[in-house]
């Protein structure tokens, strides 16, 4: 099970925050900020891993990776493969980079709502439903026609989407 | 506040405005966002939708990044979410899922539109309300929307269909009746052939197994299939991980699976994998040798890799495989060494681990060396996980692995002289532990102590004060193993002992002290025994002389007579004089002089006690010294027995006490032991002193008619042990805050102490069986006996550990049910004939006799008796899935009568085809269901 999914720059401003549980807000801000208190400390060129049972409580272990001005953060259980969660913030930056074309900070920022679309797709109540980010891709675009469509002045909703989910 | 205009929502902020907003800062963040969230409270009640979304979506980024509050805004969601737009509902069902959860009021008002979302024919809408489901469901969700589900797991869609199939984890999770629903669809999606769904349903066994391994055990085969067949590394991964938590419950399965887990191994080329047999082997296949040979293989690929995850994982593997195949650890001992000098603390951490593990009491001289080393190079604190872990794996088990203690204490000082330590309080605790457990080790550590207590570096660092207070309780305890008490006691009072807490500087006072009387002592013995003879010889009957009315024990004098023999010139008597007598009474007075005005109260009375006591000799022994021989011995004799006296008062020893040992003593008529001690903590509570000094109590009197009482004391004990330790046990439970702290005295885990307990190796004069263990002692000089007797079962209260296992369990019983029905094994004779087979476990037998007692009992459930329905919380939970729904049944009959009644009668029936399902599944786990094909 992924627990949470968090990524945030370098300064430890959080530009994306997910719990697959719900916690009370105040606590998600204090999660992230723990979080990035160890992980600001921490040299280049170190594992991926955190010690994260302080953090989050027992049977929870961390990755994460650092691109450029942020860092992605997986927390996860021990039902997961460390090396394939890893894998799997590659996937999603891979995504974030296709979708963007060369993917910055900014581009996070600004599209706040994209970015949980991706992460929808990719992780599903805490499961790992899609690793390839072709699907991912496909199932964005569909959505942001959709989306598109529904938002045109919609005279004809209904049949456009009838005709896609045919 | 009125609605929003027009004006407003031509002109509404969109989130990118919002967004632009907050980045110029032009007002600062905080003051943008109380201004951001007035707006979006006001447009949100919009009765257009758009203005409503937009409003929404706002909410939802700034509850999300900035951490605000959005539960105001929940019933505005769901009106948003009845928007027949597809961008409405995909911001509403953001909002939903980020802000929802069990006890939201509005719940329950969802329900219609998730059911008209999961039917809808836009696999996209049907997504998103799967999405939230999968966030928010609780059981009423569930329940009412399983029907949707189970129609969606089958859907043609391959996008819908593996949602479907992971929703239904929170939904089995909330509502385990839905199994019987859906469990069979979940099952027939492992042999999907596209690899989407198979990840989806593997990932949610996955969760399911690990949770509860054994009801999945008859689904073996269908994984098996998977391992063998599938080419995917997550689905792979998730199988293996199943397997980790089902193999150890059949040896059969675990036989079949190493083989194609093996392959997987060599053949693949994926770290990830590769880590996961690894793991997988290392956890439930520990016993096939071969596997783990090549497991170990592996890691050892794993730890010279550049790669440092694949070092860190690498080491946590063999931490894994230590306890039982140290082999292991010894083969790559290089490297793991090596790694304690890593860049990356994490691999440090790991490597110190493996690296403890190694330890035994041949090499732990060697490797504690090694570390110590590293240590003082290393950051602080990594310096303090060092220590920590030497400490604690030298003193595991009351110091088992330590042969050679002078080498320890030794190690001990060093270790507090390392700059950054901060394991002060550690230390502290094993000195004292030491002094008192291992009597031969004393002046080793009297020494060690001296030269912490001279140091005055040590006393700026705040971290190493609890240190010293056991290095000056340590010496003023045994001083008469000091080569020079003097110096001793210029140690115990310099100036700087001004910066030590008032509770340490009580300490400090006291071991002065003790110091002070026994330099007295010496001296008046010195001089006694140069007045009547000139030889030294006589000095050892002559403290025996004066100090044999005192019943001291024997062991004090003995070591009197050890430290003059043993240290020769430089020892005590050679170097006190008349004029260090002066120097040293003038010294007490000038360092505790200013202490009279103190305002801690310890400290104040402590030092009245010496001055007084010094007063009280003073002037007698300085007389004398200038006086004439005869009137000397007239005066001074009141003053050697005051000294005497005061001796006395200390010399007795003081042993290590067993937290059991109250347990020994008789309750006196008329003691409440159950009282409510609350309001004593009040007064407790901030009195603050090492307890090192409640060893002090009422060892004086112990000692009159110590054998008889003893002896007697120790045949009623063994007597009575059982019921004292069972009922102490209680109280201890209850009121621990008046027990010893568990640092003192290691010996506590010993919930049944055995009744000649080696606790008291200070008491050893009493007790005959003590005297074995003396001579035992004497035997191997160094080493403090160990228990001769394995450490006792530590016997654990079962009724309060099984409590919240309810949920696993309903859940684990209706997927029995399911799973016998989809495998048609019904018949009961031939079931029992299985479970005759003799590869049937002893487990299963035991299994089999709890189900036949529960099912007896499952009847008098019917007649709803109350209490036997509590008893049967104990037992395996199994039945209690029908349990809360046909409790709930009879409740809804009684109090809703007729509304509910179509309901309530159809649960009724699920419920009894669920009772008729659930006999074969008693039988079921003592064999547990793998076609023989497979084993």
């Amino acid at each position: 099970m992924i627990k949470a999914v968090m990524v945030m720059n370098t300064q430890g401003k959080p530009r994306l925050a997910k719990f697959y549980e719900y916690l009370p807000v105040e606590k998600q801000q204090e999660l992230i900020r723990r979080v990035f208190a160890v992980l600001c400390g921490r040299a280049e060129n170190v594992s991926n891993f955190i010690e994260a049972e302080s953090i989050f409580g027992p049977d929870s272990r961390l990755v994460y990776k650092h691109f450029a001005t942020l860092y992605f953060v997986f927390v996860f259980d021990s039902s997961e493969n460390e090396l394939a969660v890893l894998d799997l913030i590659q996937v999603f930056v891979e995504t974030l980079d296709k979708c963007f074309k060369n993917v910055c900070e900014l581009d996070i920022v600004f599209n706040y709502s994209k970015i949980h679309t991706i992460l929808d797709e990719i992780i599903f109540g805490g499961q790992v439903l899609e690793t390839s980010s072709a699907e991912v891709m496909k199932a964005v675009e569909e959505i942001s026609k959709l989306e598109a469509a529904s938002n045109a002045i919609t005279l004809i909703p209904k049949s456009a989407s009838g005709w896609r989910s045919r | 506040m009125s609605g929003p205009s027009l004006m407003d929502s031509l002109f509404q902020r969109t989130l990118e405005d919002l967004i632009k907003g907050l980045r110029q800062q032009l007002i600062g963040e905080q003051a943008f966002i109380s201004k951001a969230l007035e707006e979006i409270r006001k447009e949100i009640k919009s009765t257009d939708l758009s203005t409503k979304s937009t409003a929404l979506l706002k909410l939802s980024y700034l509850s999300s990044l900035h951490f605000h509050d959005m539960s105001f805004a929940t019933f505005h969601a769901l009106e948003v979410l009845s928007s027949p737009r597809f961008s409405h509902k995909r911001i509403a069902y953001h909002a939903i899922s980020i802000s929802f959860h069990d006890s939201t009021p509005v719940l329950l008002l969802i329900t219609n539109h998730l059911r008209k979302d999961l039917s809808s024919t836009n696999e996209f809408e049907v997504s998103l309300s799967l999405q939230c489901l999968s966030r928010i469901a609780n059981v009423d969700l569930a329940r009412d929307l399983t029907p949707e589900i189970f129609t969606l797991l089958s859907s043609n869609k391959l996008y819908v269909r593996k949602k479907a199939v992971a929703v239904v984890l929170r939904v089995f999770e909330k509502y385990p009746e839905s199994v019987r629903v859906c469990f069979k669809r979940l099952v027939e999606n492992l042999e999907n052939s596209d690899p989407q769904v198979l990840s989806a349903v593997v990932g949610v066994f996955c969760e399911l197994a690990s949770k509860d391994p054994i009801s999945y055990l008859p689904l073996a085969p269908e994984f098996y299939k998977i391992l063998v067949d599938s080419k995917n590394n997550w689905v792979l991964i998730k199988v293996l991980k199943i397997f980790a938590k089902l193999a150890p419950l059949e040896p059969r399965l675990a036989k079949r699976v190493v083989e194609p887990i093996c392959d997987h191994m060599r053949r693949t080329g994926a770290k990830s994998l590769v880590f996961e047999c690894v793991r997988t082997v290392v956890t439930s296949l520990i016993e096939n040798d071969s596997a783990v040979r090549l497991a170990v293989g592996k890691v050892r690929e794993f730890l010279v890799d550049e790669d440092p995850n694949l070092k860190y994982l690498g080491l946590q593997a063999l931490s894994i495989v230590a306890p039982k195949h140290l082999w292991a650890v010894s083969e790559n001992k290089e490297f793991v060494i090596k790694s304690l000098s890593d860049a990356d603390p994490n691999i440090k951490i790991e490597s110190l681990r493996l690296v403890m593990a190694l330890v035994s009491e041949h090499n732990v001289a060697e490797i504690s060396r090694v570390l110590v080393n590293y240590a003082l190079k290393s950051d602080p604190d990594f310096c303090n996980e060092i220590l920590g872990s030497i400490l604690s794996t030298c003193s595991r088990n009351v110091y088992e692995i330590i042969v050679d203690f002078d080498w320890y204490v030794s190690l001990l000082g060093e270790m507090s002289r390392i700059p950054h330590c901060q394991k002060g309080e550690e230390i502290e605790n094993q000195l004292i532990d030491i002094g008192m457990r291992v009597k031969d080790v004393r002046p080793e550590l009297v020494c060690v102590s001296r030269d912490l207590l001279i140091d005055p570096a040590l006393l700026g660092n705040s971290f190493l004060h609890r240190l010293l207070s056991a290095a000056a309780w340590v010496s003023g305890e045994y001083v008469e193993y000091s080569r020079n008490p003097l110096e001793l006691m210029e140690a115990l009072l310099q100036p700087r002992t001004s910066l030590l807490p008032p509770s340490i500087t009580a300490i400090y006072i006291q071991s002065a002290f003790k110091v002070l009387v026994f330099c007295l002592l010496t001296y008046l013995m010195q001089r006694g025994s140069t007045a009547s003879s000139m030889f030294p010889d006589n000095l050892p009957s002559a403290v025996s002389a004066s100090v044999s009315y005192e019943s001291f024990d024997d062991l004090s004098v003995e070591n009197v007579v050890d430290a003059t023999d043993t240290h020769g010139p430089t020892c005590t008597s050679a170097s006190i004089t008349n004029e260090s007598i002066v120097n040293l009474l003038n010294l007490v007075e000038l360092a505790l002089g200013p202490l009279l005005g103190s305002h801690d109260v310890e400290i104040q009375e402590r030092a009245r006690n010496v001055l007084g006591f010094v007063d009280l000799t003073k002037l007698d022994l300085l007389n004398s010294s200038v006086q004439e021989e005869n009137d000397s011995e007239r005066k001074g004799a009141e003053a050697s027995k005051t000294i005497e006296l005061m001796h006395g008062a200390f010399s007795k020893e003081l042993g290590p006490v067993s937290s059991s040992a109250q347990g020994k003593i008789c309750l006196p008529d008329g003691l409440m032991l159950k009282e409510n001690l609350g309001d004593l903590e009040m007064i407790c509570g901030d009195i603050d002193q090492p307890s090192s000094n409640s060893f002090s109590f009422g060892s004086p009197y112990e000692e009159k008619g110590g054998v008889s009482f003893s002896n007697l004391q120790i045949k009623e004990n063994s007597r009575q042990s059982n019921e004292s330790t069972s009922l102490l046990a209680e109280h201890r439970k209850r009121h621990g805050l008046y027990y010893l702290p568990s640092g003192k005295s290691e010996m506590i885990s010993n919930d049944y102490p055995p009744a000649n307990d080696p606790m008291l190796l200070g008491n050893i004069n009493d007790n005959a069986d003590d005297l074995v263990k003396l001579t035992e002692e004497s035997l191997t000089p160094k080493r403090k006996p160990n228990h001769a007797k394995p450490r006792p079962v530590v016997v654990k209260l079962d009724e309060v550990d099984e409590k919240p296992e309810s949920k696993e369990d309903s859940l684990s019983g209706a997927v029995h049910d399911v799973l016998f029905g989809s495998e048609d094994i019904v018949p009961t004779s031939s079931q029992s004939n299985l479970s005759d087979m003799p590869s049937s476990k002893r487990k299963g037998k035991e299994k089999q006799h709890t189900d036949s007692h529960v099912e007896s009992k499952e009847n008098l459930v019917d007649h709803g008796n109350p209490s036997s329905r509590r008893r049967k919380h104990h037992s395996h939970g199994k039945e209690r899935r029908h349990r809360s729904p046909r409790k709930k049944n009879a409740e809804e009959r009684k109090d809703n009568g007729q509304k509910l009644k179509e309901k309530s009668s159809h649960r009724h029936g699920m419920h009894k085809s669920g009772q008729r399902a659930e006999e074969p599944f008693n039988f079921s786990v003592q064999t547990p269901v793998i076609p023989d094909f497979l084993l």
